[in-house]
């Protein structure tokens, strides 16, 4: 007899890991990367893949440094760098996208704990932090140049969200072909792979479908263009990448209705009354910053005691 | 409102193979807890020679259930066994002779009452077969006069992984299944009458509804087969809409809930006189060539069950019971109890590591309780007694979902174990 091993139940496992979600949702952002790199040019791609190993590099150093486990194998990292790259304008300096990868996964990751400890979304917190930093370099759109002349030829453009003079077609603003963030413009690409995610059970599609929703309710109900509001900006983008983060959103399905619905209310009235013209990034910071509050008041009913027994 | 569950591989090699009896084993080793509650006490003493079915332990206690000794032989000494809760109980060994006699004790009960029913399931020794080990008779003994129970749920849902012997119980044994509840309808004034049993099992459920077909108060229940379907709060709520409040039983909602090999085992016992000294479980796993379904008295070791079983190499991993609640055992002695049901086993076994949380919420939406497991977990690592209280970490039944679909690989079923114990230590006390 062979020496046997004891363990606690249950002895069999479902087939998923960290690993395989985060590769998933990897998988799920290569349209939108490769859209983003036919329209923009290839230097986006290079841009997206220099975040993604900036990320890596941090977390490996912070991990060496501290003397904490390797986690960059769980690809949770190259997660943030792809999303963070992607949410970049094309022509975006790489100095300061490495600026952003540090503060999404050191600042914002690592000092809190690392994976699943964060409570904001790292690189949505980075972006914001560019965002303020390097308002001009942000806000250096190119025009897509497959569509338009030649490389050469790219130059800054105002975002259609900005100035509604110059607003793009539907269907070009679907396909993608107008200004903007690497990974936000395609909205058949961020489609596709939101679909891919929703089909393999990784995201709730309650959350992009309240999100996006709320925001075309408030724009039908104030007058704007719904179509145009729905695929303008990160929106879509936010809606199935950023707000289905697993670390900094409610872990109930009510409460992730609750956490997008928020998120829709917010990037409306930051849209539609603030000074900014985008308003996704800082719905889901905001709305990351209640998570707490929120998963604290909506919980499922524990079986056969009453709902008030079951509050904490 | 319906209740969480999660889709389990049913791995159901065994379903069609027609049960066989074991080789006479060369020695049993009975413990002496084989049901939850209180254990017995030898009646018998090392050197004494015993007869199939002769009584080898008792207690006067009324949380108990007689032993029987499963084979004919001389006690030759006795040993220690844990049992699933984790003490430490006597156990005696019993070395078999070729010549198995029936003790002259046996004999058919006269059931002609409720009491005498009860009296009767006593003396059968039974216990719950389907995993729990509960004695049959306590829950039989509610007070009619204060519990009107209208429904008798049979329990063949069955939803683990591998075991098909409660399957192959209807298949072999149906006419019992539904002669046991007849008996138990007709005394304990039940007047309806429910067999559960999981969609993936249509010739029981066909073959079940054939035999029930005479009684109109009998009905078969196809149910949803998601994993944990035989809990018995989710098989009564599937069942009747009925919800067992926290702390309570199926009585208290008037379900009597009864595991279908438990029912059939009396139906068998009510004529023939034959104690629970002998069961089927399922023999599978990963490195086992041939499952089989096996009929072994309780007591067999472990080992003289593998060497029945077709095995390609040595396991690295046993357990008895199913993948999801069973219990792993390292020695090759541990016998087969009254409650088990199946013995798995496996070799090159994945070790998990396990990662940090990454709050998914795959765990909460797979607790058919309505629990938070990681919450648990964290409350649980802080020691934090007033925070595991509003979680109601009681409720949590060990069924494994949480553990099961965890990304991280985090043992969050063990913990909730964990807490559960430590509140229980630290509410007593005070």
């Amino acid at each position: 007899m062979s020496e046997l091993l004891i363990e606690p139940s249950p002895h069999i496992r479902a087939n998923t890991s960290t690993r395989k979600i985060m590769l998933n949702v990897l998988i799920a952002l290569l349209p939108s990367v490769a859209a983003g790199t036919y329209i923009f040019g290839l230097r986006s791609l290079v841009l997206v893949v220099l975040c993604a190993a900036f990320c890596v590099i941090f977390e490996m150093l912070y991990n060496i440094i501290t003397k904490r486990p390797q986690t960059i194998y769980d690809l949770s990292a190259v997660v943030t760098g792809v999303l963070l790259g992607m949410n970049l304008p094309p022509s975006f300096p790489v100095y300061m996208a490495a600026i952003g990868c540090f503060a999404a996964i050191v600042v914002v990751k690592q000092f809190f704990g690392g994976i699943g400890q964060n409570f904001a979304n790292p690189a949505i917190t980075a972006r914001i932090v560019l965002m303020l930093s390097f308002g001009k370099y942000m806000t250096a759109w190119t025009v897509p140049f497959p569509f338009g002349k030649t490389a050469a030829d790219a130059v800054s453009s105002a975002t259609p969200l900005a100035s509604p003079e110059t607003m793009p077609s539907y269907l070009d603003m679907f396909l993608g072909n107008r200004a903007g963030c690497i990974g936000e413009v395609c909205i058949a690409a961020l489609l596709l792979g939101g679909l891919y995610l929703i089909i393999r059970g990784i995201i709730d599609p309650l959350t992009p479908l309240c999100f996006i929703g709320t925001v075309a309710l408030c724009a039908f109900l104030s007058g704007h263009d719904v179509l145009m509001q729905i695929m303008s900006g990160g929106l879509v983008l936010g809606a199935f990448f950023m707000a289905t983060d697993y670390a900094t959103t409610p872990i109930t399905r009510l409460g992730k209705v609750i956490f997008a619905v928020g998120c829709g209310l917010i990037t409306s009235l930051i849209r539609f009354f603030g000074i900014y013209p985008e308003g996704v990034s800082f719905s889901i910071l905001i709305m990351n910053i209640l998570v707490p509050l929120i998963d604290r008041y909506v919980r499922p009913t524990p079986f056969g005691t009453r709902k008030k027994e079951a509050a904490k | 409102m319906r209740t969480n569950s999660i889709r389990l591989p049913h791995f159901n090699r065994a379903a069609e193979i027609r049960s066989s009896e074991i080789k006479l084993p060369a020695k049993v080793i009975i413990s002496m807890s084989q049901h939850g509650g209180v254990p017995c006490k030898p009646t018998v003493s090392v050197g004494d020679e015993v007869k199939t079915g002769q009584i080898i332990g008792d207690s006067d206690a009324v949380m108990s259930a007689p032993i029987h000794s499963s084979v004919t032989g001389k006690v030759t000494g006795t040993t220690e066994i844990m049992n699933i809760f984790g003490r430490i109980h006597e156990a005696l060994i019993i070395e078999t002779v070729p010549n198995q006699v029936m003790s002259e004790d046996i004999e058919p009960p006269v059931i002609d009452s409720r009491e005498a029913l009860i009296a009767a399931v006593k003396k059968s020794g039974s216990v719950g077969l389907g995993g729990a080990g509960f004695p049959t008779h306590i829950k039989l003994s509610y007070d009619p006069s204060e519990t009107r129970v209208d429904t008798l749920i049979v329990n063949g849902a069955e939803c683990e992984p591998y075991i098909t012997s409660d399957y192959r119980t209807f298949m072999e044994d149906g006419e019992r299944v539904i002669e046991g509840m007849l008996l138990l309808m007709k005394y304990l004034d039940i007047p309806v009458g429910a067999i559960g049993i999981e969609a993936d099992k249509p010739a029981a459920i066909r073959k079940m509804s054939v035999l029930a077909k005479p009684y109109k108060n009998i009905t078969v229940y196809s149910l949803p087969s998601r994993y944990p379907q035989g809990a018995e709060k989710i098989l009564v709520r599937n069942i009747t809409g009925r919800t067992i409040g926290k702390g309570q039983f199926p009585v208290s909602v008037g379900c009597l809930v009864l595991n279908c090999s438990t029912v059939a085992f009396i139906g068998n016992y009510v004529k023939t006189g034959i104690p629970l000294i002998k069961r089927r479980i399922t023999v599978d796993g990963s490195i086992v060539n041939k499952p089989r379904n096996l009929i072994v008295p309780i007591g067999t070791p472990a080992g003289d069950v593998m060497a029945a079983a077709d095995i390609r190499v040595q396991p690295d991993r046993a357990y008895m019971g199913g993948p999801m609640m069973g219990q792993t055992f390292y020695d090759p002695e541990t016998p087969v109890m009254k409650f088990t049901n199946a013995m798995i086993m496996f070799a090159d076994t994945k070790e998990y590591t396990q990662t940090a949380c990454i709050r998914c919420g795959r765990c909460v939406n797979a607790c058919s309780m309505g629990l938070v497991p990681t919450d648990i977990e964290h409350a649980f690592d802080k020691k934090d007694i007033e925070w595991l209280k509003a979680l109601h970490v009681e409720l949590c039944m060990n069924c494994g979902a949480c553990s099961y679909v965890c990304p991280a690989k985090r043992n969050i079923s063990e913990k909730n174990q964990l807490a559960k114990l430590f509140l229980r230590e630290n509410t007593s006390k005070k």
